[in-house]
């Protein structure tokens, strides 16, 4: 806080200097002006008559989806019971991948830096990359179904639950792992006694918070074709039939809110 | 676990027989969960139907891709590129700006420390209806609404911004340390006074690095709205891939990649630079 005096040599306090302040200033005006140059390429590429029109559209689409078609309830089980498919082996599959990762990409674990960096270069990727991306990749490479979500879930999951894993490894106490080399104990050893039940209750809360966020993810990749409730939805939509779009919006909160359940249940048994 | 057991297994310790404990206690509990698991394994695998003949036929074009990100091909669709990661980056900017302002409000309203219960239940009711849909379901709903365009997608981003600033900051706030808002209370602070003085400056640091984090996000699943028309690189990606243009998919993937991987370092950075 630097202090000047008043000419009548009283104390004058700031709470930062002029330097500081007048970079704010410039900060600011860099930050306003960044974002309405932003603001304006996004509204010269709008049809702003459109934009016009939205209250009556959005409350013509809400006359549309009531009331919802309930009889249509009884064709999507089969589409819920893939969804649900998706989400949970595609996060077995992508945990049992991530999980060798996250130990070559922890800094305590990992055999060589540069296998480190390569188990990171994994990481990032999939990290970066929408499941629903992954989903088009894999559908236009195995086809449309099932199996084209399930691999999409797991690549996805490999990043998420590699990077909070491999912080958990790194968190980990060092004094059980010394206590095991000390006693002869090969590097798989370690690992198996040292590290891993340290880390298990980690694992356990972070694999159930991504079958959680699975779940969410699974119910959308029907839109590119890779399975589950997500195809009807399309299928409702393209044929504009908004009254049973409004009744797959109703199960997806349902079972949302169902898995988001469930899986604060588990996490709060273990931690 | 009871004291007899343990001594049975010092006991055991002592004569070379040991294991360790398990995960979960009570072997009724860790049974029944070993054996549903299997039993819906089976049920699920069973379920899942693959046309294997398609996937031999893909497998020629797994390996097209895979030759494709050896030599991604940034040239030949240079101006479409150019203009999807536009629309996306304008995109991202403006929904995080717009998405902060609105979550800010609402978080204060959904801690219940500072607001009472009417508003504390309009606005975790506002937090839950954000977070329960996805992006891209929010996204179908605004394109129908508002036309197809980055204005859709950037009103679908705000939006489920808000869900999630809202969610953390309020949770902050809860736990923030009360004897400051006490303080200046104390004074005889008027209600912004309270907010600007004692809640603000302890809960800034994580604010910034939350809409940091959330700039980050943005840009990520804005490159996947534009698949239900919503703008941005998602329309681009989604072309090149329907006709089979592994090059330039590949190309767009790579940027992504380096794009959110530079956020990212970018983030940390300023993390850093605010605690």
């Amino acid at each position: 806080m630097p202090v000047s005096t008043t000419p009548q040599g009283a104390p004058l306090w700031q709470r930062r200097t002029t330097r500081a302040q007048w970079l704010q200033y410039a900060a600011w005006l860099l930050g306003i002006s960044l974002f309405l140059l932003c603001w304006k390429v996004i509204s010269d590429n709008t049809m702003w008559v459109f934009v016009e029109d939205a209250g009556r559209q959005g409350s013509d689409l809400i006359s549309r989806m009531m009331p919802p078609r309930w009889e249509y309830a009884s064709v999507l089980w089969k589409p819920m019971w893939d969804t649900l498919n998706i989400a949970t082996l595609g996060t077995v599959l992508g945990i049992a991948m991530a999980f060798p990762v996250a130990f070559l990409a922890a800094r305590n674990t990992t055999p060589h830096p540069l296998v480190r960096s390569l188990a990171l270069t994994v990481i990032v990727s999939s990290r970066s990359i929408n499941s629903l991306i992954w989903a088009m990749l894999l559908v236009t490479i195995l086809g449309p179904g099932v199996l084209a979500g399930i691999i999409a879930i797991a690549l996805r999951s490999i990043g998420f639950v590699g990077k909070l894993l491999y912080e958990a490894i790194e968190e980990i106490h060092p004094t059980p792992v010394e206590a095991i080399s000390a006693t002869g104990a090969s590097r798989l050893q370690v690992m198996n006694y040292g590290v891993l039940p340290q880390v298990m209750p980690a694992f356990a809360g972070i694999s159930v918070y991504r079958w959680d966020i699975n779940i969410r993810e699974s119910t959308v990749l029907g839109l590119v074709g890779a399975g589950g409730i997500g195809l009807q939805l399309n299928a409702s939509i393209n044929s504009l039939a908004w009254n049973q779009v409004s009744v797959i919006f109703v199960m997806i909160f349902a079972t949302v809110l169902v898995s988001e359940w469930v899986s604060a249940r588990v996490r709060h048994a273990i931690i | 676990m009871s004291g007899v057991d343990t001594l049975a297994r010092q006991q055991g310790a002592r004569q070379g027989y040991w294991r360790r404990l398990p995960l979960i206690d009570n072997p009724r509990v860790r049974w029944g969960l070993v054996l549903g698991g299997v039993v819906y394994l089976v049920l699920a695998l069973a379920s899942v139907e693959v046309n294997w003949a398609r996937v031999a036929e893909g497998s020629g074009r797994a390996l097209n891709f895979l030759g494709a990100f050896l030599q991604p091909d940034f040239v030949s669709r240079q101006n479409d590129i150019m203009a999807g990661l536009l629309e996306s980056l304008t995109m991202t900017l403006t929904s995080t700006v717009i998405g902060v302002l609105l979550a800010i409000p609402v978080g204060l309203g959904a801690a219940r420390n500072i607001s009472p219960l009417p508003i504390y239940t309009v606005c975790r009711a506002i937090i839950a209806v954000s977070r329960t849909f996805q992006e891209i379901i929010i996204a179908i709903l605004f394109v129908v609404m508002f036309g197809f365009g980055p204005f859709a997608g950037m009103l679908t981003l705000a939006f489920a911004t808000i869900g999630f600033m809202a969610k953390l900051l309020a949770e902050d706030i809860e736990d923030l340390d009360w004897r400051q808002v006490e303080a200046v209370r104390a004074t005889g602070a008027s209600w912004w006074q309270t907010m600007n003085h004692a809640i603000q400056p302890q809960v800034m640091p994580r604010l910034i690095g939350l809409s940091m984090y959330r700039l980050d996000i943005n840009f990520r699943e804005s490159s996947v709205i534009g698949i239900v028309g919503a703008g941005g690189i998602g329309a681009t990606l989604n072309t090149s891939l329907s006709r089979y243009e592994y090059g330039t998919s590949a190309a767009i993937l790579l940027i992504i990649i380096a794009i959110v991987l530079m956020s990212e370092y970018a983030s940390s950075y300023v993390r850093r630079w605010t605690q």
